[in-house]
């Protein structure tokens, strides 16, 4: 009477767990972790979408609201700064709608980095799934979030008539490398705060104090001969590759160095903790 | 097609889990020791250095060996703390042993925890769809899936409203036709699924012990007596993370228990 679905009977799942602890035998399930997140890529694209439409279930605007309060911020701030800076609404104001914007998906991407495991660690306690696949999780959602806001750039373009042009093309590099940053972030936060729970406080305090030195609301060149401090302020070099190009400028080659210096430590730090605590995870959680 | 024969099955695509000598420890970090402060001033005071491993371990499992093939029914008994959990995590593939090896074939399902996958804040549809893509089921089997649940559970215009306004009885069935919809070829089972069996509905029984009679491998772990008698043939006593006894299902229990016991009683 009951109606079965078998699992598909092409692939014979099979399951081998050594606790083989060379080098090489934790990068390759390091690596089979990451191959079968990209292979559930159906999933993790819906758990994100899920974790946002949950998040303003109910609410009338939905997500929307997500475009309303940054629209709202970067309206009320605009004002106010460019007074303060003695700056044209038309110079500052594309300029803070694009920093506030982008800046606000690092910070929050850093932030829910942390708890990339610890928030799902029912799931992790009774299914066996690729842990990456919690990392993607976050990093998906927090696109969802950005591409929200993105309305707001594209209103206060329109609405003063500044186009950046061509240039806005050398901003997919940029991006390209803030996707792989982005995962290897909720991968290394999402490991360490799971294992220690102090972490995520002092995460937070750094990303306040960086809003204030990486010149997300003011501009580098008010820095004026100072500028070169930004050289070492790895949440510069990384806001500034995406956001000069739609600024209509290109950011200096010294920007990028850093900013790729910057990503190849992440990226190395992640994946050799990863590959290393991946199978103690589970405990921690 | 039947002309296949047994021997070809059993190499190629027969569904069979082998323990060796499965070791798990757990770390336990209770209350400050799981802090960074407290990392931090051991290091300053250097006893990281002389005890890098200064930590609680409980000895969760213990050099554990088994292998079951096509058709075996295992019971998992012991008091509470003795490892059965812990061993049917660790087959299940969340937990990974520190030594020792596991090796499971075939597609496997775990029935650990009972809200598994479930959210309260979906609607029952989108627990649904979330479990069937858990399970890695491509497109129309988690149409199929839906369907099942749907006439399984019974719950109407529920289905599409988010789990918290369910009644008590209606997550219960939509939890249990979730967890049954899927057939494994191995199926672990933790005895949390039998609590209410007293009381379960009569389609539910049925549905159950469809399910386990489909899977090739079932490995139980329950406290109840009659449970291990009427589906196992095999049972494994566990006591503090260690085998203490492995054999015929009326045998181990007649030792657990003190008193013999028969299928027949």
């Amino acid at each position: 009477m009951t109606f079965a679905i078998q699992h598909r009977a092409s692939p014979v799942c099979t399951l081998d767990l050594t606790p083989d602890v060379s080098f090489a035998a934790r990068n390759r399930m390091a690596l089979r972790d990451l191959a079968e997140t990209a292979r559930l890529w159906r999933l993790c694209w819906t758990l994100a979408w899920l974790d946002i439409r949950l998040r303003y279930r109910g609410s009338m605007l939905g997500p929307f609201w997500l475009t309303l309060s940054t629209t709202a911020m970067v309206a009320s701030m605009g004002v106010i700064y460019a007074i303060l800076f003695h700056m044209g609404l038309r110079d500052y104001l594309p300029f803070l709608a694009l920093s506030l914007v982008l800046w606000g998906y690092l910070s929050a991407l850093v932030t829910d980095g942390c708890t990339s495991y610890t928030q799902v660690e029912g799931m992790v306690r009774s299914v066996r799934m690729p842990l990456s696949l919690y990392a993607a999780r976050v990093v998906v959602r927090n696109l969802l979030v950005l591409a929200h806001n993105v309305v707001v750039i594209v209103a206060v373009y329109a609405l003063l008539q500044v186009w950046p042009g061509a240039q806005v093309l050398f901003a997919l590099p940029g991006l390209a490398l803030w996707l792989i940053d982005s995962l290897a972030v909720c991968l290394l936060l999402g490991a360490v705060c799971a294992r220690f729970r102090d972490i995520p406080p002092i995460i937070g305090s750094i990303m306040q104090m960086a809003f204030f030195i990486s010149a997300v609301i003011w501009k580098p060149s008010q820095l004026h001969a100072q500028a070169w401090m930004l050289a070492f302020n790895p949440f510069f070099a990384m806001l500034e590759i995406v956001r000069a190009p739609l600024l209509g400028e290109l950011p200096e080659l010294a920007t990028w160095a850093a900013a790729l210096g910057f990503s190849a430590a992440l990226c190395g730090a992640s994946w050799l903790l990863f590959a290393r605590v991946r199978n103690r995870i589970a405990f921690w959680v | 097609m039947d002309t296949v024969p047994e021997a070809v099955i059993e190499a190629s695509t027969a569904a069979r889990i082998d323990a060796e000598h499965v070791n798990v420890d757990f770390p336990l970090y209770h209350g400050n020791a799981r802090s960074l402060k407290r990392m931090v001033f051991r290091t300053v005071a250097g006893r990281v250095a002389t005890d890098p491993k200064h930590r609680v371990v409980v000895q969760a499992l213990r050099d554990i060996s088994f292998s079951l093939r096509r058709g075996d029914r295992l019971g998992l008994i012991g008091g509470n703390g003795a490892g059965k959990t812990t061993l049917l995590r660790t087959l299940a593939g969340i937990y990974e042993p520190q030594a020792g090896r596991v090796h499971v074939r075939g597609s496997l399902s775990a029935l650990l925890d009972p809200n598994l996958g479930m959210n309260l804040d979906l609607t029952g549809r989108e627990n649904i769809v979330l479990r069937a893509m858990y399970s890695r089921l491509e497109r129309p089997a988690i149409r199929q899936l839906e369907e099942d649940v749907a006439a399984f559970a019974d719950l109407g215009e529920f289905l599409d409203m988010p789990v918290r306004v369910y009644s008590s009885g209606m997550v219960v069935r939509l939890g249990f036709a979730l967890a049954t919809a899927i057939r494994p070829q191995v199926l672990l089972m933790d005895e949390w699924f039998l609590a209410g069996d007293a009381s379960f509905m009569e389609k539910a029984r049925v549905r159950l012990e469809d399910m386990v009679r489909g899977a090739e491998i079932l490995v139980l772990s329950t406290h109840l007596t009659e449970v291990v008698l009427s589906w196992c043939t095999r049972v494994i006593w566990l006591d503090q993370g260690r085998v203490r006894a492995d054999g015929p299902a009326e045998a181990v229990l007649s030792e657990y228990l003190g008193h013999p016991v028969s299928r027949q009683a």
